[in-house]
């Protein structure tokens, strides 16, 4: 039997009594990028807050299985120790808390190391730079006053201190312009280079040019409807989804 | 996902909750009656109008009716309330020569440590007298004056009889009537013009006897030019009977003048904490208010500024916390009675578990005072579904040459925040202790480093076990 980091089976989940996946499966190995493409409201942002673990989202059905062990009741700090890490479409402003001091309380609490602030700070400023942020950040407060893109590049920078299994990009690659989306890239590379798995959930192709995606699958009303390479990307641009859920259901 | 909570019924509050044996070398009895009051006043040695100025207070207190347009104050039972205890020492000028459990108190509450390294003098009060005091030589040098009130009175009496009690007369409500009858400890400051005092000064004031009423007397007068911070801490452990803390304190800063107040409130569960906090600035002066509550079972206290001179100027920085059980109803008065003066206030509250954090505010310009600027800001953080919080700050403007600011902002803590910061592995403990702690930044950012600490820690004993 094939060892999958994430093994997601028949998986349901409702907010609020609305079920928004309806079985859903999804198996991802070490190393692998995977995209998942879909329309709005097909349940993109709801399967990477339930893999997440945010409370608002009930499994009714189904596991996830991450790195041999179902994590369907762990809560988001456990699943995060465990290695997953969630790039968020809308990062949280927390004022009065700075970049620094929130990442290394984060990094001591992922790793059960003490992160000391010398170390630290140097690790922060050689991913701020590769990252082409101002060192200024560290020390304002997290997400406050960013614009749409410095917030995602904070989301890149807190991944690539953090060093997950696995990394949900959710719509990362919106809201940044195209250098800004290249400079994301290479960083995601570099952490795919270090075995990282990661889980790109978009609806631009924008990022894909550069991340070389083993698969693609494409969500459409809580399930996966579709799996394949990269050409699907370009029959979505081509045929549109209302085409492709046309194909599905007459098959 | 089930979600449990976590119920502590009596958290421990670590240090603050120590209790020693009460022992005594004089109380009265319990209650309030005119030999009660003659009573303590022979037992100070007091000079007569000091003993008639506290049988009229009483008279006054007598008469006035308990105010009701604030918190409830029912449980309140001034007859089963001690209002002298004299503990079983004189004061001292050396830690050493302090009794052993008064000293281990203080102690642990880090006083003597504190005053090795950073603050320029140390008053202790322990029930209703000061058990030590001490300044550093070259402050005395300086001309600067840092005793206890009762020696306040004695060696400087034409300056108490000037000024004690005339910010907050006995007839101002009925909580200062009572303060101007059984007042006790406290501290006096002078700091002789043009003197620059760079180190703060601080009082502790720790009240250890059950049933008791706390009601020291403070009195700061800062002279043309001069500069002072002093510190105010007060703590109690917690008993099952009620204590009245029912304090005045009195800042006179003068033309040019800077005095900044601070002050760390952490009474325990069973305190009202009924305190009168004013100050008088001249011109050109400036009064900062750095206010901290988070003990007590009722607070009402609003420190208030009157801005008597031209150009003088007030800032309010204050912090309040409500958890289970607790009303704390705080903010702060400015008067402004001059032209072109200015004041700041940012108040924040955060109320948890059932806790009410009330904010009133009063804010008043004189006809007379105009190009005045004001900005008012005040926020608070519901930690659940539960706690309560109200603002009313009032406003009331007698000319129309003044440039006024005002926000106001209630708001529950964010799921979702809480949410993104657990998914960076931490905890959800300490990501609400985050939240909280960063927004309390502005307000920790003002304080010493070592009552920053303070702060924190008295964040993270009130958050533990509250988790949902």
């Amino acid at each position: 039997m094939e060892k999958y980091l994430l093994n997601i089976n028949d998986l349901k989940v409702t907010i609020e009594d609305k079920e928004i996946l309806k079985g859903l499966n999804l198996q991802i190995k070490e190393g692998e990028t995977h995209v998942i493409m879909g329309p709005n409201g097909s349940g993109k942002s709801t399967l990477a807050y339930t893999l997440m673990g945010h409370p608002s989202y009930e499994i009714t059905q189904g596991g996830i299985q991450f790195d041999g062990e179902i994590i369907n009741e762990m809560k988001a700090d456990e699943r995060a120790r465990k290695g997953i890490f969630l790039s968020f479409q809308y990062p949280e402003e927390i004022p009065g808390i700075t970049v620094e001091e929130f990442l290394r309380t984060s990094k001591t609490s992922i790793t059960g190391e003490m992160q000391k602030i010398i170390p630290f700070r140097r690790l922060l400023k050689t991913k701020m730079e590769h990252l082409g942020m101002d060192e200024s950040y560290a020390s304002r407060y997290l997400n406050l006053g960013f614009s749409g893109g410095e917030k995602k590049k904070n989301e890149i920078l807190q991944m690539s201190i953090l060093e997950p299994k696995l990394a949900i990009l959710d719509e990362t690659d919106s809201g940044l312009d195209v250098d800004a989306i290249k400079i994301v890239a290479e960083s995601v590379m570099k952490i795919k280079d270090e075995k990282c798995s990661i889980l790109v959930i978009t609806h631009y192709n924008k990022l894909l040019e550069y991340l070389e995606p083993d698969y693609v699958h494409i969500l459409m009303d809580g399930k996966i409807v579709k799996t394949g390479g990269v050409e699907l990307v370009n029959q979505i641009d081509e045929i549109g989804y209302e085409n492709i859920k046309a194909e599905f259901s007459n098959i | 996902m089930e979600r449990k909570k976590t119920y502590i019924e009596d958290i421990d509050r670590g240090i603050y909750d120590i209790k020693n044996d009460f022992t005594y070398r004089y109380k009265t009895d319990k209650g309030l009656t005119e030999d009660i009051i003659m009573e303590i006043s022979r037992e100070k040695n007091e000079p007569e109008w000091m003993r008639d100025f506290r049988l009229k207070s009483l008279e006054i207190y007598n008469n006035k009716p308990i105010p009701t347009w604030g918190a409830d104050l029912s449980g309140l039972d001034i007859d089963n309330i001690i209002t002298y205890i004299r503990p079983d020492t004189d004061m001292k000028h050396s830690w050493d020569d302090v009794p052993e459990d008064i000293k281990i108190t203080f102690e642990l509450l880090g006083i003597p440590q504190a005053e090795r390294e950073s603050l320029a003098g140390v008053g202790a009060q322990y029930d209703s007298e000061v058990v030590y005091h001490n300044i550093k030589q070259e402050l005395i040098d300086q001309g600067i004056i840092y005793t206890d009130m009762e020696t306040a009175l004695k060696e400087y009496e034409d300056v108490v009889k000037e000024y004690f009690m005339k910010l907050i007369p006995p007839n101002d409500h009925k909580f200062a009537a009572l303060h101007g009858a059984v007042w006790s400890g406290g501290s006096f400051v002078y700091v002789p013009e043009g003197v620059q005092v760079d180190i703060p000064l601080q009082s502790y004031f720790r009240l250890n006897a059950p049933g008791a009423g706390q009601f020291e007397h403070t009195l700061i007068i800062v002279e043309k030019g001069a500069k002072l911070h002093f510190i105010e801490g007060c703590s109690a452990p917690m008993y099952r009977v009620n204590n009245l803390h029912a304090g005045c304190v009195e800042l006179f800063v003068k033309e040019n003048a800077t005095l900044r107040y601070s002050t760390i409130e952490n009474w325990s569960k069973n305190m009202y904490n009924l305190n009168t906090k004013r100050a008088v600035v001249d011109k050109n002066g400036t009064i900062e208010w750095i206010s901290g509550s988070f003990g007590s079972k009722v607070s009402m206290l609003y420190p208030m500024s009157i801005l008597r001179g031209e150009g003088a100027r007030s800032e309010f920085t204050g912090i309040t916390f409500a958890a289970e059980g607790q009303h704390l109803d705080t903010g702060t008065k400015v008067v402004h009675a001059a032209p072109h003066t200015t004041s700041t206030v940012n108040s924040k509250s955060i109320s948890k578990d059932g806790g009410y954090a009330f904010y009133r505010g009063l804010l008043r310009v004189a006809e007379n005072a105009y190009g005045c600027k004001s900005t008012v800001s005040c926020e608070s953080l519901m930690l659940d579904n539960i706690s309560k919080s109200d603002t009313l700050p009032i406003i009331e403007l007698n000319n129309d040459n003044i440039d006024i600011g005002h926000e106001a902002k209630i708001g529950r803590i964010s799921d979702e925040a809480i949410f993104y910061l657990m998914s960076r592995g931490i905890s959800e403990e300490e990501a609400k202790a985050m939240i909280v702690r960063g927004f309390v930044e502005p307000i920790t950012k003002e304080l010493p480093l070592e009552y920053a600490v303070e702060l924190n820690n008295l964040i993270n004993i009130e958050l533990e076990g509250t988790i949902g």
